[in-house]
């Protein structure tokens, strides 16, 4: 496992040692400042990972451990708050992504079961949805003017409705149709993180290097100035939400594939609420404008950690929220001071 | 690029004249009136000075011919032929680029991305971060404006420094028609001096028409040639430069305020 942890650290640590290499001594000492979010997010996610190592040992190191914590644990919270991250840069929210990662796999399993769709069709189905949810989001969001905070309340409880109705709180089996195809989506034992790594590296590369991502963090930036340079906000909101939604449907199916069934349980809340507390202790701003791929996705690998090793050594899940709590507080903090400090040396 | 008049319709006025007339313009917000059957008419190659007091609807009229809102009524006639600006973009499209009051910065974003912003240059599907910086500091040094670095955010530049990028940005796309909303306003007088030095150079060379709104009558005088006085979302005066003087612009609103002060008093005195 120790491999994939380290091609990870490779592949985001190469940018930061490139940007900072040009430039005056004061300049580098700024650029580290103003990318210290992501590096301190990272140091901690290695402190942590270290301590289970030393404390734990092969009860940490194994196998099986380590996919659970890779795959089970990390990989949905990563893959969730990439979009989460890209909506609040620009200034929104989704707390309804979770309840699309419960109901994606039921539409499947509807389409599949009760109407005779092919799997594969099924399965594209079940990601249009997402992107569905995601436009219904966008409608009430940019066409209507609902704050999203309350649109996705609204479309979160809706959906939460749409899964207890339709399934009848009954769990189901996996539709044999798309079991092959499970395979690559989650049934290999490091294909879920292999995933979480190459989108991460991807919306890293929209969010820094394309138009998308510098009209994503302009929106969120500056709303008016970003509509009088003639950027259509409305279309990056949509999208945002959009994409958001297909990756909670994608995670829904991930999920699916990995325990094997279909549950009314797995839509709710705590998925989106682990997104964004990732986002969050990976220096995202709720205030639009601000925000790193990069620091979401070791924020998220700080909570698998936590998730997972809590457990091994002997604490419940219940004081596990304390930590996590605490940690928000503690990212916080830090960003405001990180922030005032930036200013101050600026000027 | 001038659309032939039709035949049986009069020969527009001036031709070759005109780059662009706001033919009756109203703008209307709910009960708000900003603008009333407002005409105006920039010729080619020329400084429209754009004048009035705080409220008397001079950005709206810019923000109506940049195409970031359409006007209640009226009529838009860009080179003798009537256009509906359906957005920023589309009115960049056709040559019309504005600096803002607000200037439409984006804090968060470095020198160049800003001055790149929306108009990147892209290799499909990655923005072209090197040619940007590279023009960019080109740019900036060909106008004389002085910077840290372009890769600084623009949240830590002063007032001017960030000004005077929100004008290059408009300058070096191009436009045809420039619109500048206060250009000078949070200017120190080096680089007042700078802007306005490109704004004369700009005018030598002829290639954009310019419609300036500006609230220092001196730098209006030095800069246009020709003032256009809006007063409660009207124009109230139209006359060459070389006919008026900062003098008579400052009495003709301070008149207007005076005015609207002793109406008022009349009014409560009669209350």
């Amino acid at each position: 496992m120790s491999e994939t942890a380290e091609r990870t650290v490779g592949q985001t640590g190469a940018p930061q040692r490139g940007s900072t290499g040009a430039g005056g001594a004061v300049l580098r000492a700024l650029r580290l400042l103003g990318r210290q979010r992501e590096a301190t997010v990272f140091v901690i996610a290695v402190a942590l990972f270290l301590y289970f190592v030393i404390d734990k040992g092969s009860d940490f190191t194994s196998k099986s451990n380590q996919v659970l914590l890779w795959s089970d644990f990390t990989t949905p919270i990563i893959i969730i708050a990439l979009g989460e991250v890209f909506l609040l840069i620009c200034g929104e929210i989704d707390l309804s992504v979770g309840f699309v990662v419960g109901f994606a796999p039921y539409f499947m399993h509807f389409l599949t079961d009760y109407y005779g769709f092919p799997g594969l069709l099924a399965i594209f189905f079940a990601l249009l949805l997402g992107l569905g949810v995601g436009l219904v989001n966008g409608f009430f969001t940019v066409t209507i003017g609902v704050p999203s905070f309350i649109t996705t309340l609204g479309t979160g409880f809706v959906l939460l409705g749409l899964i207890d109705t339709t399934s009848h709180d009954q769990p189901a089996q996996v539709p044999a149709d798309v079991l092959g195809i499970g395979k690559w989506i989650a049934n290999y034992a490091w294909a879920p993180i292999i995933w979480a790594i190459l989108l991460t590296a991807v919306f890293h590369v929209v969010l820094t290097r394309t138009r998308w991502g510098l009209h994503t963090v302009s929106a969120g930036g500056n709303l008016l100035g970003a509509r009088e340079a003639g950027i259509n906000v409305g279309r990056i909101k949509y999208g945002n939400f959009m994409v958001t939604g297909l990756l909670g449907a994608f995670v829904g199916l991930q999920q699916m594939y990995y325990t094997g069934n279909i549950s009314p349980t797995l839509g709710s809340y705590q998925w989106m609420f682990y997104a964004v507390t990732a986002a969050v202790i990976g220096g995202t701003a709720m205030l639009g404008g601000v925000g790193t791929i990069i620091g979401a996705f070791f924020g998220a690998v700080v909570l698998g950690i936590l998730l997972d090793g809590f457990p091994l050594i002997g604490v419940s899940a219940d004081p596990l929220f304390i930590i996590f709590g605490a940690a928000i507080l503690v990212a916080m903090v830090a960003n405001v001071q990180l922030t005032k400090l930036r200013e101050r040396g600026q000027r | 690029m001038r659309a032939t008049t039709p035949p049986g319709q009069p020969e527009l006025i001036d031709p070759g004249g005109d780059v662009v007339r706001c033919e009756h313009i109203s703008k209307r917000y709910g009960a708000v009136t900003a603008l009333t059957d407002v005409n105006l008419r920039l010729k080619r190659g020329e400084v429209l000075g754009l004048i009035g007091d705080n409220g008397a609807g001079k950005s709206t009229l810019l923000k109506i011919l940049c195409g970031f809102q359409p006007p209640t009524s009226g009529r838009i006639v860009l080179e003798g032929k009537e256009v509906t600006l359906k957005s920023v973009d589309h009115a960049r499209s056709l040559g019309i680029d504005a600096v803002y009051q607000d200037l439409a910065l984006i804090n968060q974003l470095t020198v160049y991305q800003n001055m790149f912003l929306n108009r990147e240059k892209i290799r499909w599907p990655l923005v072209r971060n090197g040619i940007m910086r590279k023009e960019a500091r080109e740019r900036l040094d060909s106008i004389g404006v002085q910077i840290p670095s372009v890769n600084a955010p623009v949240a830590t530049l002063s007032g001017g420094q960030r000004q005077a990028i929100a004008v290059a940005r408009s300058v070096f796309s191009d436009p045809k028609i420039l619109l500048l909303d206060e250009p000078l306003a949070a200017m120190g007088v080096k680089e007042g001096a700078i802007i306005l030095d490109l704004i004369t150079r700009l005018k030598r060379e002829g290639n954009v028409s310019i419609i300036m709104i500006a609230h220092n009558y001196a730098q209006v005088i030095e800069v246009c040639d020709r003032i256009n006085l809006i007063q409660g979302g009207q124009i109230t005066l139209d006359k060459p430069t070389s006919e008026t003087s900062a003098e008579e612009l400052t009495e003709l609103v301070v008149e207007e305020y005076r005015k609207a002060l002793e109406e008022r008093q009349r009014a409560e005195r009669s209350a």
